[in-house]
């Protein structure tokens, strides 16, 4: 064990070592996702604490998964102090002994007093993470090239009505759902279903009808560019991409909200992060009701405290309410469903390398 | 007669160097230091194709078939269960409370590599949903605090009811395990142990080896229609035209990489510029636009312009070293022009070709970036499965026993090279 403990650190040390000369300049290192959704980040909760505590935050950009967290912790040497993590991701590096324990006890009440445990939403707050946005997949298309436009996700599926390429994210995760949902399965079935052979039959052979028409996207900032090149006529998309292509950049996009499929990002913190106290201090400032009442003026992604939610706006330059654009808005959640992270612990191999076999075919 | 006198005394007592030891020993030890330094100027260098190279590839070899995770977080159980006769189907009760007491303490462990979470997603491999069996199991298994515990252990969850479930354990508590070797090969044991073939659906890594090596020969076979003509036109243009076409060569080789695979989306995609060019032209109609990329013509169109310089140059340093003599004398002497091509000309150039083939071959079957960014669905190629398992379900002994098969492909094509052309007679230049 140790031989391989040493190989371990030998092989990432090199990398490593060039990461932390950088790293040094700063007292705070964090991680997550980039594009717009960094940039939410930076607005309301970097600038803020920078201005508050005098702090060098370093903002640093990956494309999800905890291949690196497990990399820096297993080799001692750990650069990331926070990371924007997905949910199963963060409930599986918990699992494996990789983040430090967070006492929900420390996060700071709600702006009307509320003690955190249950100013945060149901579902919300974990051992080792606390969530700050909930996010959704939904699926949008170009409505100056599609008048009377797709409204359900079966119309998705279907190519007779709504001609043209479809996109969607490669891997198992949400297509599976997504085809279950087009072929008729209520949104609260949908994983009871998807837990009997039969069900993973179904929902493949649902896939299967319009195989041919997809096109893979794998990074959040590809589908809304496919769109816009007319590459696909449809496309899955994160809600937060496309509300900003449409806010952003004026662009003709229209989100369908049917069958949508929200999931939760949270703040973990990898185990001996070398700025672990301030990395806490960035946790408590982040997850406050302000800071993430503030980001959602930015991107479409809504807070994860019930307090937050009267104080959500308008987009920080533009005359857009930015509640009907949440994934958390009622008429939104009419049918849709939350991704479960325990089926997907349990499933993602098995599923992924059968979605491999199938794509390869 | 004095020399005789000499040589016949030298036989007889060794001749001595000016400090007075015999020549021979004199000449050997210098030899030797010789030698160690010239070792000593090689050590930076061995050194780093050790550390870089012998002791990374090692440890990939390692994982795939080294197993730890079971005794780590359950050394007791794993001690325990290891001579336990699996055909009994359940455990004896014995063994279940070592079970129980091991997960109880593991769950309390926080070490990295030496959790619950650890050993549930190692079983996970072995029989998929089985994680949630035992992240839920370890909750509770504080709490068993008397027997039976295997009647304690079915009322938390049914399936430690199936011998399917503990005849894994046992297997995956053993510190060496084939497991890695028969997923990569599309295999797994069934719930007698049998190594029996993975359920069609789910058979994913030996057709796409089949496919990496066949679309890699493809496209080794392209780059070579494309790459002879151009370097014979390098090797005998004049110096100034060919220079031109140097360069023309070698500037897409300094591009990078995704600079050049970005292009070809730029060129070949719907939108773009050669679609573009024939709907204005009116060769297709704007609804009709060909899709060129995104599939397996994009993979190999992208992937041939890439590879195409390293084919190439080896190619025209080959036949540069041909002198333009030869042909005219195999003319002079009544070859036709194919013959003497094939007779005289040709032959030459194969070792320019041997290397050159091997290289673009064994380039292409490692690729994955260009295949992941133009390929599409068609784009899945056996090292993309590799990194998949490295970065994103950090499953490495998989990933590692993927890579060692791709090492050995690779090494075996070497071989059978080596017996038809011979590595004498790869020439790089």
């Amino acid at each position: 064990m140790t031989i391989t403990k040493l190989l371990a650190s030998t092989a990432v040390g090199a990398a490593i070592a060039f990461g932390s000369v950088a790293a040094q300049a700063a007292d705070l290192t964090v991680v997550s996702w980039g594009g717009a959704y960094t940039k939410s980040q930076v607005e309301a909760y970097h600038k803020p604490f920078i201005a508050k505590t005098g702090t060098n935050i370093r903002s640093e950009d990956y494309n999800g998964g905890i291949a690196e967290i497990k990399a820096q912790v297993e080799a001692g040497n750990v650069t990331w102090d926070i990371v924007d993590v997905e949910l199963s991701d963060a409930i599986r590096a918990c699992d494996e002994g990789l983040l430090e324990t967070i006492d929900h006890s420390t996060l700071p009440a709600g702006a009307d007093g509320t003690p955190a445990t249950s100013d945060f939403l149901e579902g919300t707050l974990y051992d080792c993470a606390v969530a700050n946005i909930v996010w959704s997949t939904i699926f949008a298309y170009d409505k100056s090239k599609m008048a009377d436009g797709p409204k359900t996700m079966g119309d998705f599926f279907n190519l007779q009505k709504f001609p043209g390429k479809r996109g969607l994210r490669k891997g198992a995760k949400v297509n599976l759902e997504f085809a279950l949902i087009a072929d008729g399965v209520a949104a609260s079935d949908v994983y009871d279903v998807l837990s009997t052979p039969a069900g993973v039959d179904r929902a493949f052979a649902k896939l299967d009808t319009i195989k041919s028409e997809v096109v893979w996207w794998e990074a959040g900032a590809q589908p809304p560019q496919m769109l816009a090149d007319g590459e696909v006529a449809i496309t899955t998309a994160y809600n937060g991409r496309i509300f900003n292509a449409v806010a952003g950049e004026g662009k003709p996009f229209e989100i369908v909200w049917d069958g949508q499929i929200w999931d939760l990002d949270l703040w973990v913190i990898p185990k001996g992060a070398q700025n672990k106290a301030t990395a806490f201090e960035f946790l408590n400032f982040s997850t406050a009701t302000e800071q993430l009442a503030a980001q959602a003026s930015y991107i479409s992604y809504g807070p994860a405290r019930k307090s937050s939610g009267p104080l959500v706006g308008k987009y920080h330059n533009k005359d857009i309410d930015m509640g009907p654009q949440m994934p958390t808005n009622p008429a939104n959640l009419t049918n849709a469903v939350q991704s479960n992270f325990e089926f997907w612990a349990d499933n993602a191999d098995q599923l992924n390398e059968r979605f491999n076999a199938w794509l390869a075919k | 007669m004095t020399d005789a006198t000499l040589s016949t005394t030298g036989a007889a007592a060794p001749l001595l160097a000016a400090d007075g030891t015999p020549l021979k020993e004199k000449l050997a030890r210098t030899t030797r230091r010789m030698k160690m330094r010239a070792l000593l100027l090689t050590l930076p260098l061995v050194l780093f194709l050790i550390l870089s190279f012998v002791l990374p590839i090692g440890q990939m070899l390692y994982r795939s078939f080294n197993n730890p995770t079971g005794s780590n977080v359950m050394p007791n159980f794993a001690q325990a269960i290891k001579n336990w006769d699996a055909n009994q189907g359940i455990p004896s009760d014995d063994l279940v409370e070592i079970f129980v007491k091991d997960m109880a303490s593991a769950k309390k462990n926080r070490e990295v590599g030496k959790t619950i979470g650890n050993l549930a997603t190692r079983v996970n491999y072995e029989i998929p949903g089985s994680r949630s069996l035992f992240t839920k199991t370890a909750r509770r298994a504080g709490k068993i605090t008397e027997g039976p515990y295997f009647e304690a252990l079915v009322k938390i969850d049914k399936r430690w009811d199936n011998p399917n479930v503990w005849r894994t354990l046992q297997r995956v508590t053993n510190d060496f395990t084939l497991s890695f070797y028969l997923a990569a090969t599309d295999r797994k044991y069934d719930s007698s142990g049998a190594i029996i073939m993975a359920d069609e659906l789910y058979q994913i890594y030996l057709p796409i080896l089949w496919k990496t090596i066949w679309l890699s020969a493809l496209i080794t076979f392209l780059c070579f229609i494309i790459a002879y003509p151009v370097s014979y036109l390098l090797s005998t243009l004049p110096l100034a035209t060919s220079n031109l076409l140097m360069i023309l060569v070698l500037l897409p080789f300094w591009t990078s990489l995704l600079v050049r695979t970005s292009a070809w989306i730029a060129m070949l995609q719907k939108s773009g510029i050669i679609n573009n060019v024939l709907v204005y032209l009116d060769i297709i109609a704007d609804e009709s636009r060909i899709q060129m990329i995104y599939n397996i013509t994009g993979t190999v169109v992208a992937m041939v312009h890439i590879l195409l310089p390293f084919l190439i140059l080896p190619l025209y340093s080959v036949m540069k070293t041909i002198p333009p003599s030869f042909m005219r004398a195999a003319r002079s002497m009544g070859a036709s022009n194919t013959y003497a091509f094939t007779r005289v000309y040709f032959p030459q150039t194969i070792p320019g070709i041997a290397a050159g083939t091997l290289l673009v071959f064994i380039l292409a079957i490692g690729y994955y970036i260009t295949p992941a960014l133009v390929g599409g669905s068609d784009g899945l190629l056996i090292s993309n499965l590799i990194a998949d398992h490295i970065k994103k379900t950090l499953n490495w002994s998989l990933g590692a026993a993927l890579g060692t098969i791709l090492l050995v492909v690779v090494l075996l094509f070497y071989w059978i090279y080596n017996k038809l052309v011979g590595v004498d007679n790869l020439k790089f230049g």
